[in-house]
Parts: structure tokens; C-alpha cells; sequence
């Protein structure tokens, strides 16, 4: 455990000197030198069979240098999914091949046909325009009921457009039904998790580079995973062996998920770099970010909650229809079911939770891991499910959740849904949330609002989830095509300032800064002589990128382990040159000292020895100061919070306005607690806007109506209130050596629920009979849903 | 965006005279036009643009005491300037929809391009304005022919706007939630004869006056006058922020918010 000078402390982000400023440097800022540029020819229709695709003319526009098309493809492999998830029935899921360039149909709007690659953009665009193909568009595949049981495919081999039917647990199924049948008190509840559109500020941006001397490849491109990237365009789509691959994710602009994943674009500048021996590079227009960025979410679901007259939980079981788009991105198989099935019994100790999730095929963008990925759709179900049932029988709702808590002395606990939570203390969390809430003072809150025409409302929310997913023994057994470590190497320059190697790449999360002030406060070192690396695959020993709240658990624990093998070098360096025993050794505050007695030697004088070593035992210690680790968590990480809301509803119009807002996480450790309070602020207007205003919408005929700013809504700083945020109520995680926890998508996570439980509240105190509206809240919906009442 | 030429003339007649080129399109502030070049959904042979026409600039009083907004003034000069001279204009004004926006944007492009969600034609409308062009004054009520349309004739140059100034007035705009244009909108204006109510962002029409109401508020400059005033939902736009009956419903709601805060 690292000591308290440095870890703790409220450092500033040291990156935000360049974002500020303009300096830094995303994969657009990369120039190199003769590149040429790529536009995509996407579909406008959602379903169709592409009968011919004439390039004639368009080849022979100013400055058009080649022009592809997917009969290029047709050849090399497919973009895998990561996970494989067997049916309920033992059967594989149905993976059809996601190719680099559509092959005879096109599956989305937007979905790539053609690319054309030229001098400038413009005229690249302009040759875009000129191809004509000939597409016999079909019915589009939209709704996910009708296309379980329509004749209109969106894949011709997949006749059910089912990809998987899941239950979990499939043992336990007969159990909760039997439970169910036999409970006091059934409350059910349908419910759609609204569909999302990630929308980085940053656009996807890719650029090829190709050394026809050396046979190298290198890929700048905006990735939250450049290690996953490139290992799934060498193993699976292009067969360019790891070595002779760099792919470099420089400064990324938000990914919320969207970049995790491998796009046929990468691999489409690669191939146009090899074939034309020169650069190219490809920015996504912000509409190509709308219709083809992995959305989120999108999830239909039945949850019943079975409890007895007291309001003791008995059971939950659900059926979900979780849209998996038109081509399996690579976590999207994951996220409906091992991110979201697992999370099913919440922080509570019922016994019985069965979940179903049928992944259906649609011919929309692919939906992957959106931030939260799974546990937002868990967490929306359950304490949706559970405010219904506290008013179904005239419970408060606090008392209700505080009544099947699992309690502190009952870790670890094994849910019914199969995971172990190694520590928590929900009582205490929420006693906290009612403190700094002052939800006693609720009541006169609600009359003023009364006074001034508003219904007040108040919501609940206790949430758990799960972050750092691991260990790869286990994922492997259930599906998982990789591991999931983390890689770290700690290197110490003679002069005794650091440069720390690590596999997670930050873009947003100030791994910058934080990651600094853990090695530093291991070393007793000024944390700015410690810089760290990210984002470059021929700089790092091996990661697994950044998503599901993992980087500090996950890669902050293999880079402490190597902190602890340089330290552990240190001490022999230090105990030569003290002439004493390794044993008597003492290392405290950056000074390796013999135990009782003055005799000391700092950090920086074992550096530079260990990089000159005169006088050195070279026979038993190697020159140089440089370690590595790779981490393998023993489980995941179960950050869990209570969160409260009140809002207000304008009766006449609709309009929901968030008025207070409190957020209290139990996050382990923390390092940062500015850089942690700043995750949960972005969290939480991420789910509040999903909560209230942004819908991704497809009409029938599968297009993409909510395309541009113009129609989908995105949170503004006018649409959020002040935040009460704490993460004081900590339980540190049992099994990593920070003791931290993921905060970085719980925001989103807890924040959803707590906002429709609150309309829901305010809409009842107004005598209207309004059980559930699904999200967003928008004043149409809001009040629509009063006047059916 | 397709190539184009852009001119920027100095002054009407040359603006108009740019104008009568095959493919010239006019270019007020740009906030509709421009996204519009970007998506590629138009490709104007040349831009006029009319930014550098000084004498389109400006706001100020004539003889009848119509406030006169050249048509080249934007958003953010008609909010500073009108708002102790007419209050509820400088209010619709500076509410339209960012600073960006009303630092560029102008009322003669806004009016050109008659947005059925748009502010100004309520304001315009509701005001029994008078549109000032390089070629004649056409009244508000003759002006506006529904979505996106107008009596402009081709080249035809907003160059004025003469808004008559009311005793009260008001705008309540409900924005739609992404594009924050009007979801419903409604500029209210009492005058010595009496009242007139425009509606901006409801009808598939584009802007409309709501004469019941008018005659409602005639009679009884107040909230209560409006009980029991609804508009027909037929007609009304549905799109994914409202329906037709919704968006009826917020007209009467609007309308009764702006005559209880007219000043």
C-alpha cells in the first residue's frame, strides 16, 4: 500500500495544460508527408442487395488515385466479437462476417460499399458521388419483436435474425419461476433502455502508413484499446503480423466505449496505404459519427420482482431483447450478457434471479459497450422495478432497498446471479445519501414547489457494479476470446526521473496524473519526475486498453507490481553500496537507509548506478533499473453507491427540471479525489441525459431520424444542476494492491433510475396514476403521459 | 461543401445587382445556409454575401415610431439595442439560439429563410411588421406563405424591417430539446387597436396568428382570457419532440405565459 504524501492529494490534471491551450495533438494534428485521403461511399438505404457498383467514372476524376470496393475484401477476414455466447439450447451464437467494406448487401444506413482515395479530400468526395450502384433495397429490419418473428432478414443465413437466446443463470431458471409462482406479491414492469449515440467531441480519425522498404505498417487512429486493434487486424481481418504493425491512438477526444472497438475503416487505410505505397488518412464527418460510431444501449425489457407482504425479495427475472445492430461489433455480444445478466441482483440478497436476453440482428448501426456497458441496463431495471413495488405496497423506498441490503458482515458474498462481491456497506452509504441530501427536508422543498405551481419529486437509487472484469481463467470459460490484464513497465532513467509504460490509454481520465502520483508516493518522488507513456504500440509491453473502469484497478495494479520489482532491485543496488544486507535495508521517503543507523543512500544515486555501474556486482545484479508486470485481477472490482435526486415537473408543459442532485459512491481507495469527483460529474450528465433528452431514433424504414444536433439532445450545463458528490463512505477493494475501485462510468450508471423514480414520485404526489415512462423524460413524453392518466 | 464563387458588395444595388447572376444565392449571417453547403444539400453557383452592405445595418426609429431594423443587424445588436425601447423583441432576440448564433445570424436572413421553428417570424408577424426589400414593402401578414416560403421573389433583398411598437409585448418559446429552435413559440403584442398573437414552430404552415385569441385578449388583456381557447391540432407538425396535440396544447400555454410576463 503506498504511503499518504502524494496519493490522496487533489493534484491538478497536468494534461489539461495542453487541452486548454490548444496543444494537443489528435490523430487529425498527425500530418504525414504525401498522404492522400479517403471517403467512404455508405448506404442510404437499410436493407438492400447491391447489384453492381460502377466506379468508371468516378475513377477517372482529378486526383482519384484508387477506388475500392468489398469484392477487395472478399478474401481477407472478418471484424471478430470478442465474447462467444452459447444459447440456452448449448447452440454457438450466429457471428456473421463483418466485413471491411460491404459484400453484396449493405446492412445499415451508412454502411461502407466503396471507398474512394484521392489527392484531396474534395476530391475524393467528389469521385464519391460519381460511383453508382445499383442497390435493390428490402424491407428494413428495425423493431426487434417483429424481426424475431418476421420474413425480412438481415442476414440471409440467419432466418430468426436471433444471434443468441441466453439465461442466466439456466440452472437456477425452474428455481425463480417456481419462487415466482409461489410469491405474495409479483410487481412487473416493461421498460425500454433508450438507444444512444456516443457522440465523442473528437470524431473518428484514421490514417495508414505503409514502408514499402521494411514491410511496416503503422496506424494512427482514435482508439481507446491500441493493442486490441492491433492484435485483431493482425489475427483476424489482415493477417499483418504483430510485428510488423504499429498502431498509435495519440491524444483521443472521448470515446464513452464508441473507440474501443476495431472499424473496417482502419483496416481500409491500411490496405489503400499498401496498394498506392503512400499515406492516407480518413476523418469522419460528424454524420458518419451518428450512423456508423457503435451506439448504446437499446435494450426492451420485462423485469418481475417477486417479494413477500414485507417487501423481502424473493426473486427477480427478466426478459431482455438487447438490439445488437446489423454486424457484431467486438464487446457487443458481452455487454447484454455477462456486463448486464451478473449485475441482476443488485446490492441485495435475494436468493432466486434469473435473466433471459434474446441479442436480435437489426438492420441499424451496431450497438456496442456505451460507459456503464450492461450494469446501467441492470441497475435501469432493478431499482425501476423495485420503486414500483415500494409503492405497490406502500413502502418508503429507502426502507425497502435498506430491508434486503446485503449487510457488511455477510462479505464475501456470493449474488445469486454468480458473482462474489468481495466488500460494500450499503447502509452506510445511504445513511450518508440522507445526510447530505437532507432528504428531511424534502417535504418543505415539495410544498414550495407546490406553491410556484411544480411537482416535486424525490428518487432513490442503490446501485452496484462491476468493474476491471476479470480474472482470465474465468472469462475464458465463459466465452471470452481474450484476457484481460494489464501490462505496465516502470522505467527508471539513470538521472532518476520515470517513465511509466502503460497498457491503459487515457483520454479523459486523467491517467496522466494520477498514475504519476501512485509511483511517486511508492518512491517518494516528486511525481512530476514521473511521466507516463500510453497509446503507442511499439513503446508498451501489451495492454488491453481502456473501458469498463478498469484502467487504475487493473493497470495501476501491474504497474504497482513493477513498482515494487524496481524497488525490490533498488534495495539490492542500495544494500551494495551501504555494504550491508539486503535484509537491513530499509526504503522510506525516496532513501534506502540500514535499519538503526544513519547510513542512508537516496533513489536518485541508486538510478544512476544502476545505469554506470563502477564498482557494481555485476555477477549478482544486472545493470539497469527497468521492470515489468503484467496483472491478472483475482475478480472484478464492486463499486456500489446511493444516489438521490429531487426534480420538479411543470404540470402544463411537461418539463422536468433536475433541481438537486446527490451522488454518494463507495469507490475504494482513492488516489484523485478531484480527478474521481470529475469522472462522476461526467457520469452523471451522461445519464441524465439519457434519463431526460437523448433518444436515438430509427424509423421503420431504418433511418436514422435523430442524425444531427438538430434532433438528438445532448446535455447542456442548463439542463444539470449543481452536484453533491461524495465518495467518502469507502470499503477498499480486498484483492487489488491500490484497494481502488472503477468510478468512471458509475455516474451513469446510478443516475438514470434515480431521475424516472423521481418524475414518477413527483407525477404521483400530483394525483397522476403515471407508473413508468420510458426514457428520455422529454416534456412531450412527460406529458403525454399525465393526460393518459 | 461544392465550390463556389462569394461576392460581397458594398452596398443594395450592388448586392441586387450580384443577385441577378445565374446560381447567386444571398448569404445573410450564414446559420442556416452554411450547414447547409457542409451537408452538400445545396450548391449555390456564387454567394452574395450581404454582411459588407452598411447601409442594412443598423436599428432605429422613423417618423410613425416603428422600430426599423436594417436587415443586415443581428440578433445580438437587436437585443442590446431594443431592450429598454422594446422589450419584447430584445427578449425574443437575445434568447435565439446561442451567442454564436446571434453574433452572426440576422432578422433579414432569418426572415428569408422562414424556418417554421424559427423566432423571428413571430415576432415579425406578431407585430404586423413591415418588410422592407431593394424593391417594395410587403406587410407581415402577406409576407409569410408557409414552411420555408415567402413572397421574395427571386434575388429579392430583405434590406428593412419596420416593426410597429406595441404598448406590451412578449415572446415564450418552448424549445425543442436538441436544436433548441421553438418547439412552440408565441409572440403576444397589445396595441392601442388591439392585440395580435403569432405562433412560431407549431404549424406545418410555418407561422400563423392566433385569432381567437387576439380577439380574446382584445377584449380582456389577460391569462383568464384565454379559458377555454384552444387551437385545432390538425395541421400541427409531428415530428420525434411532439405531437400535433401537444404542440396545439403548448400554443395556449405559451400564449398565456407571454401575456401574463408582456411588458
Amino acid at each position: 500500500m503506498p504511503k499518504d504524501n502524494e496519493v490522496g492529494q487533489s493534484t491538478i490534471r497536468r494534461e489539461d495544460i495542453r487541452f486548454l491551450m490548444g496543444l494537443g495533438k489528435y490523430t487529425d494534428d498527425i500530418s504525414v508527408q504525401g498522404e492522400a485521403h479517403a471517403c467512404f461511399v455508405r448506404s442510404d438505404v437499410a436493407n438492400g442487395v447491391i447489384k453492381s457498383i460502377d466506379t468508371s467514372a468516378a475513377v477517372a476524376m482529378p486526383g482519384v488515385q484508387t477506388i475500392f470496393t468489398g469484392d477487395d475484401f472478399a478474401e481477407v477476414g472478418g471484424n471478430p466479437a470478442g465474447w462467444l455466447i452459447n444459447s440456452r439450447d448449448g447452440e454457438p451464437m450466429k457471428e456473421p462476417k463483418r466485413p471491411v467494406l460491404a459484400h453484396g448487401k449493405v446492412r445499415h444506413v451508412g454502411d461502407a460499399y466503396a471507398a474512394v482515395i484521392a489527392d484531396t479530400f474534395e476530391q475524393a468526395q467528389a469521385a464519391a458521388e460519381a460511383i453508382v450502384a445499383d442497390i435493390e433495397e428490402l424491407p428494413a429490419v428495425v423493431d426487434m419483436a417483429k424481426a424475431l418473428s418476421g420474413s425480412n432478414y438481415v442476414h440471409d443465413e440467419i432466418a430468426t435474425n436471433q444471434c443468441f437466446d441466453w439465461g442466466w443463470i439456466e440452472d437456477n431458471r425452474a428455481a425463480t419461476d417456481e419462487a415466482i409462482r409461489n410469491a405474495p406479491h409479483v410487481t412487473t414492469l416493461e421498460l425500454v433502455n433508450n438507444r444512444l449515440v456516443p457522440n465523442a467531441m473528437e470524431p473518428r480519425a484514421s490514417t495508414g502508413v505503409y514502408d514499402p522498404g521494411t514491410g511496416d505498417y503503422k496506424l494512427f487512429t482514435t482508439s481507446q484499446n491500441p493493442h486490441l486493434t492491433r492484435l485483431l487486424i493482425s489475427a483476424f481481418v489482415m493477417g499483418i503480423p504483430e510485428n510488423k504493425l504499429t498502431v498509435v491512438a495519440p491524444d483521443v477526444g472521448g470515446g464513452f466505449g464508441s473507440k474501443i472497438y476495431h472499424y473496417g475503416e482502419e483496416a481500409l487505410v491500411l490496405a489503400a496505404a499498401k496498394r498506392l505505397g503512400r499515406p492516407v488518412r480518413w476523418v469522419a464527418q460528424r454524420t458518419e459519427s451518428f450512423l456508423t460510431d457503435a451506439h448504446g444501449r437499446d435494450h426492451v425489457t420485462k423485469i418481475e420482482l417477486a417479494c413477500d407482504n414485507d417487501g423481502k425479495f424473493i426473486a427477480f427475472r427478466t426478459e431482455t431483447m438487447a438490439n445488437v445492430g446489423a454486424y457484431l461489433s467486438n464487446f457487443s455480444t458481452a455487454t447484454p450478457t455477462f456486463l448486464h445478466g451478473t449485475l441482476m441482483a443488485g446490492n441485495y440478497t435475494v436468493p432466486n434471479v434469473y435473466v433471459n436476453v434474446k441479442a436480435v440482428f437489426t438492420n441499424t448501426a451496431p450497438v456496442d459497450a456505451y460507459r456503464g456497458a450492461g450494469r446501467p441496463e441492470a441497475t435501469y431495471s432493478i431499482e425501476r422495478v423495485i420503486d414500483k413495488a415500494a409503492r405497490e405496497l406502500g413502502m418508503d423506498p429507502i426502507e425497502m432497498r435498506r430491508k434486503n441490503f446485503i449487510k457488511p458482515d455477510q462479505y464475501p458474498y456470493a449474488s445469486a446471479a454468480g458473482l462474489e462481491y468481495d466488500t460494500g456497506n450499503y447502509d452506510q452509504l445511504m445513511d450518508k445519501m440522507e445526510q447530505v441530501a437532507d432528504v428531511k427536508g424534502f417535504a418543505a422543498r415539495r410544498a414550495e414547489s407546490e406553491k410556484n405551481g411544480k411537482l416535486r419529486g424525490f428518487g432513490v437509487n442503490a446501485y452496484i457494479e462491476a468493474c476491471g472484469i476479470a480474472p482470465s481463467n474465468l472469462v475464458g470459460i465463459l466465452g471470452s476470446r481474450v484476457g484481460l490484464y494489464d501490462a505496465a513497465t516502470v522505467r527508471v532513467n539513470a538521472t532518476g526521473n520515470i517513465s511509466v509504460m502503460v497498457g491503459a490509454h487515457s483520454h479523459g481520465q486523467g491517467h496522466e496524473t494520477v498514475f504519476p502520483q501512485v509511483v511517486a508516493d511508492m518512491l517518494g518522488i516528486d511525481p512530476a519526475s514521473v511521466d507516463i507513456v500510453h497509446g503507442d504500440t511499439s513503446k508498451i509491453p501489451f495492454g488491453m486498453g481502456t473501458y469498463g473502469s478498469r484502467s487504475l484497478a487493473v493497470c495501476g495494479s501491474a504497474m504497482v507490481r513493477a513498482t515494487e520489482k524496481v524497488i525490490t532491485k533498488a534495495t539490492k543496488i542500495a544494500a551494495h553500496m551501504l555494504e550491508a544486507g539486503e535484509a537491513d535495508i530499509e526504503f522510506t521517503d525516496g532513501n534506502f537507509t540500514v535499519k538503526g543507523t544513519d547510513k542512508s543512500v537516496g533513489f536518485g544515486d541508486v538510478a544512476l548506478k544502476a545505469y554506470i555501474p563502477h564498482q557494481f556486482p555485476i555477477e549478482d545484479i544486472e545493470p539497469g533499473l527497468e521492470e515489468t508486470a503484467f496483472y491478472d485481477p483475482a475478480n472484478f472490482t464492486y463499486p456500489s453507491g446511493a444516489y438521490s435526486c429531487e426534480v420538479e415537473v411543470d404540470p402544463e408543459t411537461g418539463k422536468v427540471t433536475v433541481e438537486r442532485f446527490t451522488a454518494v459512491d463507495d469507490f475504494g481507495n482513492v488516489i484523485n479525489p478531484l480527478i474521481v469527483t470529475g469522472q462522476v460529474h461526467g457520469g452523471l450528465a451522461q445519464g441524465i441525459g439519457q434519463a431526460l433528452i437523448e433518444n436515438c431514433a430509427y424509423d421503420a424504414e431504418g433511418q436514422l431520424i435523430s442524425a444531427s444536433y438538430m434532433d438528438y439532445a445532448m446535455p447542456r450545463a442548463d439542463d444539470l444542476p449543481f452536484y453533491t458528490v461524495d465518495h467518502s463512505c469507502a470499503t477498499p477493494c480486498t484483492h487489488n494492491p491500490l484497494g481502488v475501485k472503477g468510478c468512471g462510468e458509475a455516474g451513469a450508471i446510478g443516475s438514470p433510475p434515480t431521475i424516472v423514480n423521481a418524475v414518477i414520485d413527483a407525477l404521483q404526489s400530483g394525483g397522476k396514476d403515471v407508473t413508468h415512462i420510458d426514457m428520455p423524460l422529454t416534456p412531450a413524453r412527460v406529458w403525454s403521459a399525465m393526460n393518459a392518466s | 461543401m461544392y465550390a463556389f464563387e462569394i461576392e460581397t458588395p458594398g452596398s443594395i444595388a450592388d448586392a441586387a445587382s450580384a443577385l441577378g447572376n445565374e446560381g447567386a444565392q444571398a448569404l445573410g449571417g450564414g446559420q442556416t445556409l452554411i450547414p447547409t453547403l457542409k451537408a452538400r444539400l445545396a450548391m449555390p453557383e456564387k454567394l452574395v454575401s450581404l454582411s459588407g452592405v452598411s447601409e442594412m445595418v443598423g436599428i432605429c426609429t422613423d417618423d410613425q415610431g416603428r422600430m426599423c431594423i436594417g436587415g443586415a443587424t443581428t440578433h445580438a445588436a437587436v437585443a442590446a439595442e431594443t431592450a429598454s425601447s422594446f422589450p419584447g423583441l430584445s427578449g425574443m432576440a437575445g434568447r435565439i439560439g446561442d451567442p454564436a448564433v446571434r453574433n452572426r445570424g440576422t432578422i433579414g436572413g432569418s426572415l428569408a429563410n422562414n424556418d417554421p421553428s424559427a423566432c423571428y417570424p413571430a415576432a415579425a408577424l406578431g407585430t404586423g411588421a413591415t418588410i422592407v426589400t431593394n424593391a417594395r414593402e410587403i406587410a407581415a401578414d402577406d409576407y409569410f406563405q408557409g414552411m420555408f416560403t415567402t413572397a421574395l421573389d427571386e434575388g429579392e433583398i430583405i434590406t428593412e424591417v419596420k416593426l410597429p411598437v406595441p404598448e406590451k409585448s412578449n415572446y415564450q418559446k418552448f424549445v425543442q430539446p436538441a436544436s433548441r429552435f421553438a418547439l412552440v413559440g408565441v409572440f403576444v403584442a397589445k396595441y392601442a387597436d388591439g392585440v395580435r398573437v403569432a405562433v412560431t414552430g407549431a404549424s406545418e404552415e410555418g407561422v400563423f396568428r392566433w385569432s381567437e385569441a387576439e380577439a380574446a385578449l382584445s377584449a380582456d388583456f389577460s391569462p383568464a382570457a384565454l379559458e377555454g381557447l384552444s387551437v385545432p391540432a390538425d395541421g400541427m407538425i409531428a415530428d420525434l419532440h411532439g405531437s400535433p396535440a401537444y404542440r396545439a396544447h403548448l400554443v395556449g400555454v405559451m400564449t398565456g405565459r407571454a401575456v401574463a410576463a408582456a411588458s
